[in-house]
């Protein structure tokens, strides 16, 4: 019993950061109708940020906030460069534009700072917590990425540039109408969602080294928390984040050897495009031909 | 009155197709300008035209400005409303977050607030629905909540296409009615595509006539009104 808790608790950790991923999914899914295979990586490109800030010195909550920052820009100029100019072609080329960004953020990542693994530091130490139930090590992680949720919650609900995001997804043409700049809010969607992979990337990073591939089996699970929470939908996403997140555990301990595990999320990919592809909240994108 | 909004040998284009062929009409400060015509003869091609949804070429100038270069953002930010066809509803957003939409670039709070509220005393039916998402409303409440939105912008100029479209008589009458306050009391000048002509040169002082992308006759509506041979062969009452 006690395994089963202790085991469910830190799926509930690695949960969290697979939420998060699959928000940034969401969102970039929301606006453009297509998933952003690249979201793992600039994640990961995040993460070599906040280590450089942390090996020159800054201490480590102000290379968390800064690099943070710097993603929300970074995400901000890749929708402005590349996504832009291929805003109104077919979705194919969408998918090629992310994959070439997920395999030019890889090899840059590669070429500046190799391919060796390197120690993250984390500020939670890992302790164990409540008798061991959960180690500190994933309490501050989930508390940090739910502060994150509910910040982007409040945002998005109760202020004027998170419904008018909200508008310029759902009916561009008509939010033009009310004046709305839909290619910025594209644009700020776009930093938004590179700003919560930067989250995930740095909370992730102390468990799984950090290397140029990290990203590619937690964007799988991302993935796979998004499609079962519904691609469509943000808070369905994040709690498919989080059952993923558990579920993988508790397979993993309880089921098959710890190295099927990826085999597991894509099966479920599989299970879920089969029985009820919208997701569990999801709806299904009804369009005039 | 000085024209608030004049437009001169416009030209519209789907693709190559050139689907208005040089047209020139003109909206009164404060008047009520009505086009007129049959399904396909351009009507709402002429209010994406103006504002600026499709290709277009010509002079259009809203209160001296030109705006025929102008994108739709900034357009609306001049004070230009339009309740498009298809009524352009955020279905996934609660009646109230629609109304607010429409005053997105509006920096007065309490005026926000206020207008929120004369808007549901306009239209009551959407104060009982403010919660509800506005997907699910009806057609008519949609039609309200539409020209809602637009008002919202406090518009110089409130471009509406076809608010009667698909309704019942007792619902139409409100919507016209509330025009007509709104003309009175905010001194908005109105674009108005309708296809009940009867119903359009009631409220209207100007009214064009279009057929296949260019204007067949334009006139005062009591000119409309009065010559027979028009209403019979064009208007069909």
């Amino acid at each position: 019993m006690d395994q089963l808790l202790q085991q469910t608790l830190s799926g509930v950790a690695t949960g969290a950061i697979y939420a998060s991923l699959a928000l940034a999914l969401v969102m970039i899914y929301r606006a453009t109708e297509s998933v952003n295979f690249a979201q793992g990586e600039m994640a990961m490109f995040s993460t070599y940020i906040a280590w450089t800030l942390i090996q020159a010195g800054v201490p480590y909550w102000a290379a968390f906030l800064l690099t943070v920052a710097i993603s929300f820009i970074g995400g901000v100029l890749i929708e402005r460069i590349v996504i832009r100019p291929v805003e109104t072609a077919p979705i194919l080329t969408h998918v090629i534009v992310f994959i070439a960004l997920l395999l030019i953020l890889n090899s840059l990542a590669g070429w500046i700072f190799t391919y060796t693994e390197k120690e993250f530091p984390s500020p939670f130490h890992d302790k164990p917590l409540f008798h061991g139930m959960i180690t500190s090590q994933d309490l501050g992680v989930i508390g940090v990425t739910l502060c994150m949720l509910i910040l982007l919650f409040l945002f998005f609900r109760f202020t004027p540039l998170g419904l008018a995001m909200r508008a310029a997804a759902q009916n561009p043409a008509s939010a033009k109408l009310a004046g709305i700049r839909v290619g910025w809010m594209l644009a700020i969607g776009w930093g938004l969602a590179a700003a919560v992979g930067a989250v995930a990337g740095i909370m992730v990073a102390p468990v799984t080294f950090l290397d140029p591939n990290m990203m590619s089996g937690v964007l799988l699970y991302a993935f796979a928390g998004a499609l079962l929470g519904g691609i469509s939908s943000p808070g369905g996403a994040v709690l498919g984040g989080f059952i993923v997140g558990v579920l993988e555990n508790l397979v993993g301990t309880y089921l098959i050897a710890s190295e099927l595990k990826l085999s597991a999320a894509l099966l479920l990919i599989v299970i879920t495009l089969v029985v009820k592809p919208s997701g569990l909240f999801g709806t299904i994108l009804v369009r005039r031909v | 009155m000085a024209p608030l909004l004049e437009v001169r040998d416009l030209k519209a284009y789907y693709g190559p197709t050139e689907a208005l062929h040089g047209i020139d009409f003109g909206v009164d400060e404060g008047g009520i300008t009505a086009l007129l015509g049959a399904n396909g003869a351009g009507k709402t091609t002429v209010l994406r035209a103006v504002c600026g949804m499709i290709a277009r070429s010509g002079e259009i100038r809203f209160a001296g400005k030109r705006i025929d270069g102008a994108a739709t953002e900034s357009i609306v930010r001049m004070g230009v409303a339009h309740a498009p066809e298809g009524r352009g509803t955020f279905v996934n957003l609660s009646v109230e977050e629609n109304l607010r939409i429409g005053a997105y670039v509006r920096r007065e709070r309490t005026a926000v607030a206020s207008d929120i509220e004369r808007m549901y005393q306009y239209f009551p039916r959407l104060a009982e629905r403010r919660r509800q998402q506005a997907g699910t409303l009806s057609g008519g409440e949609q039609q309200m909540l539409a020209i809602a939105r637009a008002l919202m912008l406090r518009p110089r100029l409130l471009v509406l296409d076809e608010p009667s479209f698909g309704l019942g008589p007792l619902v139409v009458a409100h919507i016209f009615e509330i025009m007509g306050t709104v003309r009175r009391e905010a001194r908005v000048s109105i674009l108005l595509v309708e296809q009940n002509a009867s119903l359009a040169l009631d409220l209207a002082d100007h009214a064009y006539l279009l057929e296949t992308g260019k204007i067949v006759i334009a006139g005062t509506s009591r000119e409309f009104q009065l010559d027979e041979q028009v209403r019979r062969s064009y208007l069909g009452y």
